[in-house]
């Protein structure tokens, strides 16, 4: 049986985005690149154990090309551009082109250094990084249940955002499909002028899907209010405007030297308002939730163990600055430092916790069939179109 | 329940699609709205859930009500706990991803408790037996699970009025009935009224109670029992056009209803036989030798091993994701076998050229508008000649017979159905591959546009193409091919005569082939021609 991920099974989607946020800090922190790799290496170690067979969950290998990528573009602009890093190790010289004086800074060409270079992959490395962290929590969690978390007056909003992120899959395999149907009409189905041929009608496409899905939704009562007093309505809209006015100035107040003193009580009043003003706006919304996730003791393992990794990282740079951020100039082998490699280590917790009961072996659960009628035998059988399941073991 | 008060539809100043529809669903029944493409019944459907014309725009005259409210001040989403639509395509009727929280969905939208979403939910995957897929992303589904769940996910509202639009076109035969046992509980045991539109009448009109008839474009609709109606619609299933023939009234909705008025037939047609058809004697088209397809890890076909003959014509029949359209997109190249060989005169389809390959396949996908990309009828021709090194005007002439009213300036999209499905298998003759492949041709058609496709069929037969079609609609695998071959779980389960496999299926087996069994015929035509020779 495939590991479909049976909802109990399933954690908390918060949990899993403050553990990815949590190994996301401590590579932030960072740009030592035995300790990144470490990072990136326990959160695909925990993608790996943990992740179900959903459409969701293949997210994670366009993540990690992803961060290839900008490490690569990182790399480039480096080469090309030139790097404000002195350094005496000259890998190539390209030839440098003759900017006017006023360009003076810009530097196209010339020079390339081996320490440019490697303090270019560092500052890559990075970034990679913090968008394999991402993909891991993209992975694990649905992103549609984080809906669920939203408070009800987001609510509406937070569907916009899904059914836009799943307009992308869904336009990803039309552009198979036509591709496909490309060669029955005797053309070639790679190369870019077939995918610019199928632009139109894929276009087309998606958008007759989303006036088809927006009708769906509307009919199956999306967008229902409940009715509430006009003074309640007003009373929303103040608190809210008012907190977020409030905010804004509160951070203005603390980030500026002169009103160190109102900014903070300021910033909590706005807070306090705006978040008044949501809790009553949601009073409008007459929706109900279904289910919602449990935050339960592994929620809070796995959470806390991404809180962890971060806060040890954090302190590291105290401790052992020089290790965290290996120089450049003069350039210099790495080392792994000890004690912040194995707190890296604790964010492999929730392999612990949640991936022994993801991967655990599941009894098909025998559909009830309707008096009378047979029993449904293509249960299992996957569909035509979708080649991606897995096989029943 | 609902009523319909001198309602009329109109579009944009065009010529009216609804006119002066008066009429009433009492609560409980069971209503099928008939007629042939075009006649507006998706939008009389839409009037009752509101997207008509509150969604979709246009100008609608009179009244609607359904449980008293009337639809003109009440949006969509505040009918949405009367009302539970579904729509064609149930893929685009899903707003979550996962089976559960697609059923809970409506709930939430109402309000309601918590403690009630979880009972209903549960009481809904039991009644739709989708207990085993709760947890399953629905885009993993098949055609039928997606449509169980489509169903299930406006059922848990409970609504007082079921609103289906062709719930079973795409569906196997067997997953067909499972929707409408569905359906058949709903109205006996909850009381439920369903109005449905479904041009695949055999599988549906012995169960409705009313028959709402829409006899052309803009014409008043005629309501009436089953059994009036089908003596004058010009849609009508096998079984009516049999009762028809040997004049039996009442005329007979059910395959058992009309076994017992058939003994006298059963008799007269008894020392006769039906027509064979034409036996093809030409060379192998096709030949499949061992033939292993996987995705991933998932074998879609096991060891598959069939020819086809040019000149014949062969129905590939099988449950949803049993592996018909796999075979047929393998046959063009589009996946490799991990196993086996495919041969197509010589040719193997996977290493030649997509520009070479034209010449000796074409298939029309499920979708026939997968394959049209231009904004006119005579820019595709022109493009279909270029892309199969035509002389200019063979695709304009093969879509002149096929289509004879049809403009050069139509867009493709403009077009019904049939008449989509008649210009994409244009295209794909105009570069005269010997063997034409048909994915599920007949979804969506009525029995008009039906009988013209098996027309053009037969005629390619005859001219010596050979023909392979994936097909859940029995009737068209009995009227046109000479051999059936039944697919399951990518096995071949059966290869022979089409009398002989679909007979011995009851699944299978074509309403004629029911009422007059033993003996062996299959369709209306064949009994008529028999018939007309004895008089």
């Amino acid at each position: 049986m495939s590991r479909a991920g049976r909802r109990e099974d399933a954690l908390h989607a918060g949990a899993w985005w403050l553990w990815a946020l949590g190994l996301a800090t401590a590579a932030s922190r960072t740009t030592n690149p035995l300790l990144l790799g470490l990072l990136v290496g326990v959160a695909g170690y925990v993608v790996a154990v943990c992740r179900t067979d959903a459409p969701w969950a293949r997210s994670y290998g366009a993540f990690l090309k992803l961060g290839l990528a900008v490490i690569g573009i990182r790399l480039v602009f480096a080469v090309v551009l030139g790097s404000p890093i002195p350094g005496t190790h000259t890998v190539l010289t390209l030839p440098e082109i003759p900017l006017p004086h006023w360009a003076q800074g810009v530097r196209i060409g010339g020079r390339v250094t081996a320490e440019g270079l490697v303090f270019a992959l560092y500052d890559g490395l990075k970034l990679a990084s913090l968008l394999v962290c991402v993909g891991a929590a993209n992975a694990l969690a649905n992103p549609a249940r984080l809906l669920k978390s939203l408070p009800g007056a987001l609510y509406e909003a937070g569907v916009a955002v899904v059914v836009a992120m799943t307009f992308a899959p869904n336009l990803v395999e039309d552009v198979q499909r036509l591709r496909a149907a490309r060669r029955l009409r005797g053309r070639p189905d790679r190369g870019l002028r077939a995918l610019l041929q199928v632009g139109l009608p894929v276009l087309e496409g998606a958008l007759e899907r989303s006036v088809a899905l927006a009708a769906a939704m509307d009919a199956r009562g999306y967008g229902r209010t409940a009715d509430v007093p006009r003074a309640v309505r007003h009373t929303t809209s103040a608190l809210t405007l008012g907190g977020l006015l409030g905010v804004c100035a509160g951070t203005y107040g603390l980030l500026a030297d002169v009103g160190a003193g109102y900014g903070l009580p300021l910033l909590l009043a706005g807070l306090a308002a705006a978040l008044a003003g949501l809790w009553l706006g949601g009073r409008r919304s007459v929706r109900t939730r279904y289910r919602p996730d449990r935050w339960g003791p592994r929620e809070w393992l796995v959470s806390a163990s991404g809180a962890a990794v971060a806060a040890l990282t954090i302190w590291a740079n105290d401790y052992a600055p020089a290790a965290l951020h290996p120089p450049a100039v003069p350039l210099t082998t790495p080392m792994l430092p000890v004690w912040p490699a194995a707190s890296i280590l604790l964010g492999l917790l929730p392999a612990a916790v949640a991936g022994h009961r993801a991967a655990r072996p599941e009894a098909p659960p025998a559909g009830r069939a309707l008096p009378g009628s047979r029993p449904a035998p293509h249960d299992e059988i996957p569909h035509d179109e979708f080649p991606h399941k897995e096989a029943p073991k | 329940m609902i009523r319909f008060e001198h309602v009329s539809v109109s579009y944009d100043g065009g010529a009216p699609t609804l006119t002066d529809v008066d009429l009433t669903v009492p609560e409980g029944e069971l209503c099928l709205l008939v007629g042939p493409s075009g006649v507006g019944k998706s939008t009389l459907l839409g009037t009752v859930s509101g997207l008509v014309p509150h969604f979709t725009g246009g100008t609608l005259h009179g009244r609607v009500t359904v449980a008293g409210r009337d639809t003109r001040t009440h949006k969509p989403r505040e009918l949405a706990d009367v009302v539970g639509t579904v729509g064609q395509d149930p893929r685009a009727h899903f707003v979550t991803d996962t089976v559960e929280d697609e059923l809970a969905y409506g709930m939430e939208s109402l309000g309601l408790p918590p403690e009630t979403m979880r009972r209903r939910v549960e009481e809904t995957l039991d009644l739709l037996g989708l207990a085993g897929l709760r947890d399953r992303p629905i885009a993993t589904l098949s055609g039928g699970q997606q449509q169980r769940v489509a169903i299930g996910s406006v059922l848990t509202t409970h609504p007082k009025v079921l609103v289906l639009d062709e719930p079973t076109s795409a569906l196997d035969p067997a997953a067909a009935e499972e929707v409408l046992a569905v359906l058949q509980r709903l109205v006996h045991d909850l009381g439920t009224t369903v109005l449905m539109a479904e041009h695949r009448l055999e599988r549906v009109v012995q169960y409705a109670d009313q028959v709402i008839l829409l006899p052309g474009p803009g014409a008043a609709p005629v309501v009436g029992e089953p059994a009036e109606i089908m003596a004058v619609s010009p849609v009508h299933p096998p079984v009516v056009a049999l009762g028809r023939l040997a004049g039996w009234s009442p005329l007979p909705l059910s395959v058992r209803d009309a076994r017992r008025k058939a003994a006298p037939l059963r008799e007269r047609l008894g020392p006769l036989a039906p027509d064979p058809l034409p036996a093809a004697a030409g060379d192998q088209a096709a030949v499949v030798r061992g033939l292993t397809v996987r995705h991933g890890r998932v074998p879609a076909l096991d060891d598959v091993t069939l020819s086809v003959r040019a000149g014949e014509t062969v129905a590939l029949m099988g449950r949803n994701g049993a592996g018909k359209s796999t075979l047929l997109r393998t046959l063009v190249g589009m996946h490799a076998p991990s196993a086996g060989s495919v041969r197509l005169g010589g040719v193997d389809p996977k290493s030649t050229p997509p520009s070479k390959l034209l010449r000796h396949v074409g298939l029309v996908p499920q979708d026939p508008r997968d394959l049209l990309y231009a904004d006119t009828v005579a820019a595709e021709c022109e493009a279909a000649d270029g892309d199969a090194g035509a002389p200019p005007g063979t695709c304009r002439a093969l879509v002149a017979g096929l289509l004879p009213d049809v403009g050069d300036a139509t867009h493709p999209r403009d077009l019904s159905e049939g008449q989509r499905l008649a210009l994409a298998l244009a295209v794909v003759l105009t570069a005269r591959p010997p063997l034409i492949l048909l994915d599920e041709p007949t979804r969506g058609l009525d029995y008009a546009a039906k009988s013209r496709l098996t027309e053009i069929l037969r005629g390619l037969a005859a001219d010596g193409h050979a023909i392979v079609l994936a097909t859940h609609d029995v009737e068209l695998a009995a009227e046109l091919a000479h051999r059936v071959i039944v697919i399951a779980d990518g096995e071949v389960v059966a290869d022979g005569p089409t009398a002989e496999v679909v007979v011995s299926s009851p699944a299978f087996a074509p309403q004629v082939a029911k009422v007059l069994a033993p003996l062996p015929w299959l369709t209306v035509p064949q009994v008529r021609e028999a018939l007309g020779g004895t008089r």
